[in-house]
């Protein structure tokens, strides 16, 4: 069984990103960029079912501007058997990547695709989905735990109540949640190991898809500064200051 | 949390200042390029995040402690320790035949300096077990290498070194620890047995490792007074099996923990040997010459020191930073309207002064210590032997006064940095006034102060017929002749062009005094030092300043700000902290005395 990882590059989570002062956007220039924690969490998982011998290879798949070869290096440094850059300089939303990801799903028929929950940049939680509805597979978000065997798996979700657990049949997508996994770090032998394995590169042209834009962004603000607390009384007046005040319940 | 180093500056300094991508094209990193080099560093990034820099307040709250049979301390140092070594950073740069990786020297310390941003105590342990490592590397026998080697390596051992005694720091020549040479036992491996006191030895005992290698200066029982006669021996916690398990306890005890100031989470220790019937050591590389082979690793662990001293700043520098940028408070002296809103902290022109102030030091104390770094590589790798023999000369040279300039240097900066909190910077709070603690370490520990102004007038300026004088001031005319051709660096190369003249002139008749009097000619050594560390740093800027230069004129508009702070931050540095040498240089021509001719009585 083959599965296929998407894995974005972003900006680092340790940065404190500024808005750019005329609301174009937050300002990129000269910070950190890594892997989004979430898609290190679903190649951990990848790496791990195959360790499991549940699957044979594991396929790190990127999405963007060539720096993404450094993120696609460090998926097969953590364990990825090889990768695939789909390269492009225009500003990819969820559901280009998602058509992106389903050319690329055509060519390798994997049995599971597992994403992140969403990117810590954008952090819109749509690319999975999207990829899952284009595919019409089942789709198992949020999961804290996975078990595969045969053709299902057991997948254990967040929700807003706790958690349920659900019985998949294979093909599906999988969306990590944080507490699925631990993800190990990419160690000095395997980053050296990494640079030997095959990464491909592809262009959105040669998987026949159109990434034109859909979304304009209209303009980009600090979020509002937050007020001083307040003390209250108690849970009355706390509940009428809710209603009336923060107009929220 | 804040980033631990500024990942810009630091790409900038491996891949502009230096050329550490070309050095894929020496022989020995054939394997490797940039893209291995940044990937290591994203994962030293990622562990001293996690594992180091969470736990640095709770380390310097809890420290270790000693209950008479085993040291305790927090949980999370042994965490990180593990991390650090599963990761392959205690052997990343041994060659593959050891069972390295030859990552190149200047990628291992680059990684390291998150390690130290992030929490200098617990960096202390693999620290120090990498340079105990790499003189059994350099000085064992095959055999010691099997035993000693692959645990230290891959972080079943920690290392440490032994010098300093109860009653002997800076004068390592007169240390009372000796070794008895015991009847040959017929395995050929030497065996002694040691007794002495030694003081001050971080990481002499902990709870990270099933077994500790400490690398001891003693003298063999008749061999000469003084430097001659002092050799290095392995000594090992516990006796390993030959199979290379850790077997029965050796004879080495701990006195007891001493408690510090800073760097509380590394144990500061009191050892004994030999309390009993003397404990196992084998020497290691040619006896009496223990001295000179311990002078490796402290060579490099002085670089290692001006890297901490680099990094504590640099943290400390970027919290301020981020601090300056929230803050608000005030109005500018022109606006008069209570009614407008404050203004934040980093637009008073004094607070900016403290952060640019702080930048050229951190910064600059980075690129300093990395550029030695990149010389320690070249001096081993370099493909043509005259350029290593170069870059030799010029690491003797700088050595001293990359230990000195960052950690002193560092003090300051970090005092600047609590000054921009104000009274939040004295508060513990905030991670600032640990940073202080802990820097005010860097001007003492690997040789005080005093001992580098010592080792540069006295020893570095003389060695070779002043070779590495020459290739000082070799270097840094190369850098002038770079500035050139830039309108706005003329000024500053101007400045830094006749304060290397006059360094030249006060050392010759430094030298020649030392010749009739050695006692006047070195007398305020020190504050030479301190001159010729002003001299370093200006023209460590001058460098970057030149670089950053010609990209502004090939890519205009590129990294515009990235480049102009660092223009701006030599010119902070050549014109407001390179004068405070003349102040130095006017004593030194004058051969001013007046603290040599102080008397005892007269305190
Ligand atoms: C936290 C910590 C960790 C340490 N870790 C280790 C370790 O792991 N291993 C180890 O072996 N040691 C270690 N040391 C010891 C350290 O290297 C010594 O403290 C240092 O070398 C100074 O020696 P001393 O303390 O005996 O001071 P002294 O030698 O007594 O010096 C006191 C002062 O006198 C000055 N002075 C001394 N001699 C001269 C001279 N000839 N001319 C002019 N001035 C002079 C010095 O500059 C200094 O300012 C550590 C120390 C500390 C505080």
């Amino acid at each position: 069984m083959k599965i296929l990882v998407p894995v974005k590059r972003v900006v680092d989570y340790n940065v404190k990103v500024r808005v750019k002062a005329d609301g174009t956007g937050v300002d990129l220039a000269n910070v950190k960029m890594s892997m989004n924690p979430f898609d290190e969490i679903a190649i951990e998982e990848a790496v791990r079912l195959r360790e499991a011998g549940i699957a044979k290879e594991v396929i790190a798949v990127s999405c963007g501007v060539a720096a993404c070869q450094e993120t696609l290096r460090t998926a097969m440094a953590i364990g990825a058997d090889r990768s695939i850059l789909v390269e492009s300089d225009v500003d990819l939303q969820p559901l280009a990547v998602a058509k992106l990801i389903k050319a690329v799903a055509a060519k390798e028929q994997p049995q599971i695709v597992i994403f992140g929950k969403q990117a810590i940049d954008d952090d819109a939680n749509q690319t999975g989905q999207m990829f899952a509805a284009l595919m019409g597979w089942p789709q198992a978000t949020f999961a804290s735990k996975v078990v595969v065997s045969g053709d299902t798996a057991s997948v254990t979700r967040e929700i807003d109540g706790g958690a349920e657990t659900l019985e998949f049949k294979l093909p599906m997508v999988i969306t990590t949640d944080l507490r699925l996994n631990e993800p190990r770090y990419a160690t000095l032998p395997n980053i050296m190991k990494a640079k030997k394995k095959q990464l491909d590169v592809l262009k959105p042209a040669d998987l026949g898809v159109d990434v034109t834009p859909r979304l304009t962004t209209l303009k980009v603000s600090e979020p509002p500064k937050r007020g001083a607390g307040i003390k209250v009384a108690d849970v009355k007046d706390l509940v009428a200051k809710l209603k009336n005040e923060a107009k929220v319940i | 949390m804040a980033e631990l180093l500024n990942d810009r500056d630091l790409k900038f300094l491996l891949y502009e200042f230096l050329d550490t991508a070309g050095l894929s094209s020496r022989a020995r990193y054939g394997e490797q390029s940039r893209d291995v080099f940044d990937a290591v560093l994203d994962t030293a990034c990622a562990i001293a995040q996690e594992h180091f820099a969470a736990h640095n307040a709770e380390g310097d709250a809890n420290e270790p402690e000693f209950d008479g049979t085993v040291v305790h301390m927090i949980a999370q140092t042994k965490t990180a320790w593990d991390a650090f070594a599963q990761a392959g950073f205690l052997a990343a740069h041994w060659d593959i035949e050891e069972g390295g990786l030859q990552l190149p020297e200047v990628v291992l310390r680059a990684a390291m300096a998150f390690f130290c941003s992030a929490n200098a105590a617990t960096t202390g342990y693999p620290f120090l077990t990498i340079g105990a490592a790499n003189l059994l590397r350099a000085f064992g026998t095959p055999q010691q290498k099997k035993l000693y080697l692959a645990p230290m390596g891959d972080g079943r051992y920690a290392g440490t070194m032994a010098l300093t005694e109860p009653g002997q720091g800076s004068a390592l020549g007169d240390i009372k620890t000796y070794a008895v040479a015991q009847e040959d036992d017929g395995s050929g491996s030497g065996s002694y047995r040691i007794f002495g006191q030694k003081m001050f030895i971080s990481g002499g005992d902990q709870n990270l490792t099933e077994n500790i290698v400490h690398m001891v200066l003693a003298r063999v029982k008749g061999d000469p007074q003084g430097v001659k006669g002092i050799s290095l021996f392995i000594v090992p916690k516990r006796l390993p099996n030959p199979d290379g398990s850790p077997g029965e306890r050796n004879d080495v005890a701990l006195a007891g923990l001493l408690h510090k100031m800073g760097w509380r989470n590394t144990t500061s220790t009191v050892l004994s040997f030999g309390e009993k019937q003397g404990a196992v050591g084998y020497l290691l590389g040619k006896r009496g010459s223990g001295l000179g082979h311990m002078f490796q690793m402290m060579n490099e662990a002085r670089i290692g020191v001006g890297l901490f001293g680099a990094c504590i700043a640099y943290r400390a520098y970027l919290l301020s930073l981020e601090y300056a940028r929230e803050r608000a408070q005030g109005r500018l002296p022109s606006c008069k309207d209570p009614l407008s809103p404050q203004v934040k902290l980093i637009q008073h022109a004094d607070i900016r002064r403290l952060l640019l102030a702080q930048k050229s030091i951190a910064e600059g104390a980075l690129a300093l210590c990395l550029f030695a770094s990149s010389l320690v590589e070249d001096q081993h790798s370099h493909p043509d032997s005259a350029c290593r023999t170069q870059a030799g000369h010029l690491l003797e040279f700088l050595t001293p006064i990359v230990k000195s300039w960052c950690g002193k240097q560092g003090c300051l900066s970090n005092d600047m940095a609590i000054q921009v909190l104000g009274g939040s910077g004295y508060t513990r709070d905030y991670p600032l006034e640990q940073l202080y603690r802990d820097q005010r370490l860097n001007p003492i520990h690997e040789g005080a102060e005093g001992i580098h102004g010592l080792d540069l007038l006295g020893r570095k300026v003389v060695m070779l017929d002043g070779a590495c004088y020459r290739a000082f001031r070799a270097s840094i005319a190369a850098t002038l002749a770079e500035a050139a051709p830039y309108a706005a660096l003329q000024p500053l190369q101007a400045v830094l062009e006749r304060s290397v003249a006059k360094l030249d002139e006060i050392t010759a008749g430094l030298i020649e005094l030392q010749k009739n009097d050695p006692d006047r000619g070195l007398a305020n050594a020190t504050i030479y030092l301190d001159a010729a560390g002003r001299i370093v740093a200006s023209w460590i800027w001058l460098k970057q300043a030149v670089i950053a230069s010609a990209c502004l004129v090939k890519n205009p508009g590129s990294d515009e700000a990235f480049y102009a702070g660092k223009i701006q931050a030599a010119r902070y540095y050549i014109e407001w902290e390179l004068p405070g040498a003349s102040v130095s240089f006017d004593l030194l021509a004058q051969n001013n005395a007046i603290p040599l001719d102080m008397r005892d009585e007269w305190f």
